[in-house]
C-alpha cells in the first residue's frame, strides 16, 4: 500500500472516525451539561437579543483597536484564507461531494439544487500562500509579545503546526516542489490534514464548532442581567 | 547473435540517411538528451549489432505484442524493433512446438550472458498449471531464460507490477517479473499496453549507451516515465481555471475542458502519453474525451473507480465511523451525567 493509498483509505477513515468520536464526546458533555438556575429578577425578559454577541465580538472594538488590530487583522487573514482553500478549490470540494454522496447518496447539487462555487486554482494558490504568511506573523506576533508568550503553552504551538501543515504541504503538492513525486506530496497533504482532524477534538481547535454558541450564550446572560453589550 | 550491424540493415530496407538522423533526434529528445547526443546516438546505432532477444509471453491478452507491432505504417522505430535479433516470440513466430522452443534454447546457448530478455504478462504462481508453454511453466521458464541473460526489459503493467491479472482477488497468485527475478538488471516498461515508441526509445538508449538507462523508483527509464501526465495535459489550463467537464457529453466536455472532475487520474500518473501520444502522434486517452485511468501505475485496477475522482476519499463501509460517533455520543452523555451530578453535589452543600 503506497502512502496516498493510506492517505485516502485507512488514514482517512480512522482520522474522520476519531474526529467525530472526540467532536461528538466534547459537544454532547459541553451541551447537555446543566444551566444554574438564575432566580434573580430579569432586567430584559427578551433574552435572546444578547444573540446579537456574536456579531458584535466578531468585531473589532474601537477603545481597543490599538493593541488588538495586529491579531484581529492577521486572524480573519489566515482564517478566511484556510476556509477559502478549504471549500472552494476543486480537489476539495470533490472530497466533500464524496462525504455527502456516502452519507446521503446524492451531491451538493441534488441537495440545495445549485452546484458548489469553485476558484481557479491561482486564486486558491494566492490565498493559501497569505495564509501562511499571516500564520507565520501570528506566530511571530505569540513569540516576541511577552504576555502572549506567557499564556501560551503546548496546545497552542502544536495546533499552529497542525493548521499550517496542510496548507504548507497542499501548497508544496502544488508547486512539485523539490522534484519529489506528487503522488509523495499530495499523501503528504492528506496526512497532515488527517493529523489535524485527529488533534482537532482535543484542542484549542475545538473553538471552530464552540465559539458561537458560547457567545451566544454569554450574550443571552448579559441581555438577561441588562449589561451593555 | 546475427552479425549485420542496424546501419547495415536500416540501409537494406531504404531508410534514409535523413530519415535516420530524425529518428536520432527525435530519440534524443524524448530522453531528454541536448541536440549534441544526437551524432553519438546515430553513430552508436549505425554499428550496434542486432543483440539477440527472447520474447517470453506469459498471463497477457496480446495488446503489448500488438502496441509494437500495430505501430502505424513501417516507421522507423518498427524497422528498429525488427532490427533487433528476435529469436524467440511464440505469438508472432512461424514455429511452433518443440521446434519454437529448440529456437529459444539455441539463442540462450548461443549467446549466454549477453542476450535480451524482454518479458509480458505476470507470471502465475498459484498453480504451475495456470501458465505454461510446452509443458513449461511460466514461473520455471522466466527463471531459466532469466538466469542467463544480460537484463530483463517487463514491458506492460503486468510483466512490470503484475497488472489486471493480479487485481483482487488474484485468482491466479500472478506476480510481477520483479517478484521473480532478483538477480538481474530490471526495466519496466509499463502501461496497458506501453506506448510503442517508449519500447523502441528503451532499446534504442539500451544500443546506444551499452547500459540500462536511468529509471525512477518503480523501475521504469526516467526519460519516459520522468513526468506525470497531468503536468504535460494540453487540458491543464482548464484545471489551473477551474473549468471542468461534469459528465463526457455536457457542454464543457465539448470544449475540451479538464476531466479532473470525471476521474482523470493524470496527476499520479507517470508515462509518456501526453507528449509522444499514439498512433504515430495522432491523440491519447485525454484527447479522445476519456479520462486517463493510470495504466502504467501498480494496481491501478484496484485503485478505487476509475470515474471516481481522485481526491475523493475511500470511505470503506463507513462502519467505524458509525461506531466512533455512536461512543462519542454515549461518553459525552456520561461526561455530561457526572457534570451535572457534581453541579447538583456543590448546590446541595451551599445551601
Amino acid at each position: 500500500m503506497t502512502l496516498l493509498d493510506f492517505a485516502r483509505g485507512p488514514g482517512l477513515q480512522w482520522s474522520v472516525a476519531i474526529f467525530v468520536f472526540g467532536l461528538l464526546w466534547r459537544l454532547v458533555g459541553i451541551f447537555f451539561l446543566r444551566t444554574k438556575p438564575d432566580l434573580s429578577e430579569p432586567r430584559n425578559p427578551a433574552k435572546w437579543k444578547g444573540l446579537r454577541l456574536i456579531a458584535l465580538r466578531s468585531w473589532p472594538r474601537k477603545e481597543f483597536l490599538e493593541g488588538t488590530a495586529f491579531g484581529e487583522v492577521m486572524g480573519y487573514t489566515f482564517h478566511l484564507g484556510f476556509l477559502v482553500a478549504l471549500f472552494f478549490y476543486v480537489p476539495h470540494l470533490l472530497f466533500f461531494e464524496s462525504v455527502f454522496e456516502g452519507l446521503l447518496g446524492t451531491d451538493f447539487e441534488g441537495i440545495f439544487g445549485f452546484r458548489w462555487p469553485v476558484l481557479p486554482t491561482a486564486a486558491i494558490t494566492f490565498l493559501s500562500a497569505v495564509s501562511v504568511a499571516a500564520l507565520v506573523a501570528v506566530l511571530i506576533h505569540r513569540i516576541t509579545n511577552p504576555v502572549k508568550r506567557l499564556i501560551s503553552n503546548f496546545d497552542d504551538y502544536f495546533s499552529w503546526l497542525l493548521t499550517v501543515a496542510p496548507l504548507a504541504t497542499g501548497l508544496l503538492a502544488y508547486a512539485h516542489a523539490g522534484g519529489i513525486r506528487y503522488e509523495t506530496l499530495l499523501g503528504t497533504h492528506i496526512l497532515s490534514a488527517e493529523v489535524l482532524l485527529v488533534w482537532f477534538p482535543f484542542s484549542k481547535l475545538i473553538h471552530a464548532f464552540t465559539i458561537f454558541a458560547a457567545r451566544g450564550a454569554t450574550g443571552m446572560i448579559f441581555e438577561r442581567k441588562g449589561a451593555s453589550l | 547473435m546475427a552479425t549485420s550491424t542496424l546501419g547495415e540493415y536500416l540501409r537494406a530496407r531504404g531508410v534514409s540517411r535523413r530519415q535516420f538522423l530524425r529518428f536520432c533526434a527525435t530519440s534524443a529528445s524524448l530522453m531528454a538528451l541536448p541536440p549534441s547526443m544526437v551524432p553519438r546516438i546515430a553513430a552508436a546505432l549505425e554499428v550496434a549489432r542486432r543483440p539477440s532477444v527472447i520474447w517470453l509471453p506469459f498471463q497477457e491478452c496480446t495488446g503489448c505484442t500488438e502496441s509494437i507491432t500495430r505501430a502505424h505504417g513501417a516507421t522507423i522505430e518498427s524497422l528498429i524493433f525488427e532490427a533487433i535479433s528476435l529469436d524467440y516470440q511464440h505469438t508472432l513466430q512461424a514455429a511452433a512446438g518443440e521446434a519454437a522452443e529448440h529456437a529459444r534454447e539455441k539463442a540462450m546457448k548461443d549467446n549466454w550472458g549477453k542476450y535480451l530478455l524482454i518479458v509480458d504478462g505476470s507470471i502465475p504462481t498459484a498453480n504451475p498449471g495456470y501458465g505454461t508453454i510446452a509443458g513449461v511453466s511460466n514461473l520455471e521458464m522466466l527463471k531459466e531464460a532469466a538466469s542467463g541473460c544480460a537484463a530483463v526489459v517487463a514491458v506492460g503493467s503486468c510483466a512490470a507490477f503484475g497488472g489486471i491479472p493480479q487485481a483482487n482477488p488474484n485468482p491466479t497468485g500472478a506476480v510481477s517479473v520483479s517478484d521473480v527475478v532478483k538477480d538481474k538488471p530490471i526495466i519496466n516498461i509499463s502501461g496497458c499496453p506501453p506506448i510503442p515508441v517508449v519500447i523502441t526509445g528503451t532499446l534504442v538508449q539500451y544500443l546506444t549507451f551499452g547500459k540500462i538507462p536511468e529509471l525512477d523508483a518503480l523501475g521504469r527509464p526516467k526519460a519516459f516515465y520522468g513526468q506525470n501526465i497531468h503536468d504535460r495535459c494540453y487540458r491543464r489550463p482548464f484545471y489551473e481555471r477551474g473549468q471542468f467537464a461534469e459528465s463526457f457529453d455536457d457542454e464543457g466536455a465539448k470544449k475540451g475542458w479538464c476531466l479532473f472532475k470525471l476521474g482523470c487520474k493524470g496527476p499520479v500518473t507517470y508515462n509518456a502519453c501526453a507528449t509522444t501520444k499514439w498512433n504515430n502522434g495522432t491523440s491519447f486517452p485525454i484527447e479522445a474525451g476519456h479520462g486517463c485511468i493510470g495504466c502504467s501505475e501498480p494496481k491501478f485496477w484496484d485503485k478505487g473507480g476509475f470515474y471516481q475522482p481522485l481526491s475523493a476519499g475511500d470511505w470503506g463501509s463507513g462502519r467505524t465511523i458509525a461506531a466512533a460517533a455512536g461512543a462519542g455520543v454515549v461518553l459525552g452523555a456520561a461526561a455530561a451525567a457526572l457534570g451535572r451530578k457534581r453541579q447538583k453535589d456543590v448546590e446541595a452543600k451551599q445551601s
